[in-house]
């Protein structure tokens, strides 16, 4: 069993900041973990996320990434709700 | 040139800035703080950007544009912050040396920005009321043909 841990940094941004009062949450998730599961818990955390989490991007190191991506603590982590600009 | 500004965007600077020789037309594409939206009435809009994301993708979509039709050049600027009514929120300026690729690039970037680059508005109605804009289709990176 691994029990080693790693401490991410979430940015959040527009409504996904707004229900979160928060620009910054910070997830602690098993070693190896990946985006899956960091929307698991972050639904934990957050349950308020949950309308706006299923609509939205991952992005991890300035890619959108999908669910079978792998996390480390390094990893610059954001939440993308859906897009407006121009 | 690409560009986020929480300044007035100089849509002249960004025909400019497209401008050459080689060019035979240019095209400018302007959006703007709309009043009405149906019969709802906007105040302003705000906007943010998740910023080194955004100039990632813009990057990107530039250098997809390229590849797709024969340009000279393109630049990109969007504003961030309060946006009043019937100022510039974005500005696209494409130029090539005949003008079809110009307008078909140009309207690829506008809409691609608005599914693929981390930039949100907020509107501000006029009956007192504030809400993200988070349209249906506009989740990034689902790989939509284009």
């Amino acid at each position: 069993m691994n029990l080693k841990t790693i401490n991410l940094k979430i940015l959040l941004f527009a409504a996904a900041r707004d229900l979160c009062e928060t620009s910054e949450a910070q997830i602690e998730l098993p070693q190896s973990a990946t985006v899956a599961d960091l929307k698991v818990e972050l639904i934990k955390s957050f349950p308020q996320l949950q309308p706006i989490l299923s609509r939205s991007a991952i992005s991890v190191d300035h890619q959108y990434a999908d669910d079978q991506v792998e996390l480390n603590e390094s990893s610059e982590v954001a939440i993308i709700p859906p897009v407006s600009g121009g | 040139m690409i560009e986020i500004t929480s300044k007035q965007i100089d849509t002249a600077a960004v025909l400019d800035s497209v401008q050459s020789n080689q060019a035979g037309a240019a095209v400018l594409f302007v959006g703007s703080t709309r009043q009405f939206t149906g019969e709802r009435e906007t105040l302003k809009l705000d906007y943010e950007c998740y910023e080194s994301l955004a100039i990632k993708k813009m990057t990107e979509i530039l250098e997809q544009a390229a590849a797709k039709w024969k340009i000279e050049a393109c630049s990109i600027v969007h504003r961030v912050g309060t946006v009043e009514l019937g100022e510039a929120s974005i500005a696209v300026a494409v130029s090539s040396p005949h003008r079809g690729d110009s307008f078909e690039a140009g309207r690829w970037l506008v809409d691609t920005l608005k599914t693929e680059v981390p930039i949100w508005k907020r509107e501000h109605w006029a009956d007192g009321s504030q809400e993200w804009v988070h349209p249906e289709g506009a989740t990034p990176g689902q790989d939509r043909p284009v």
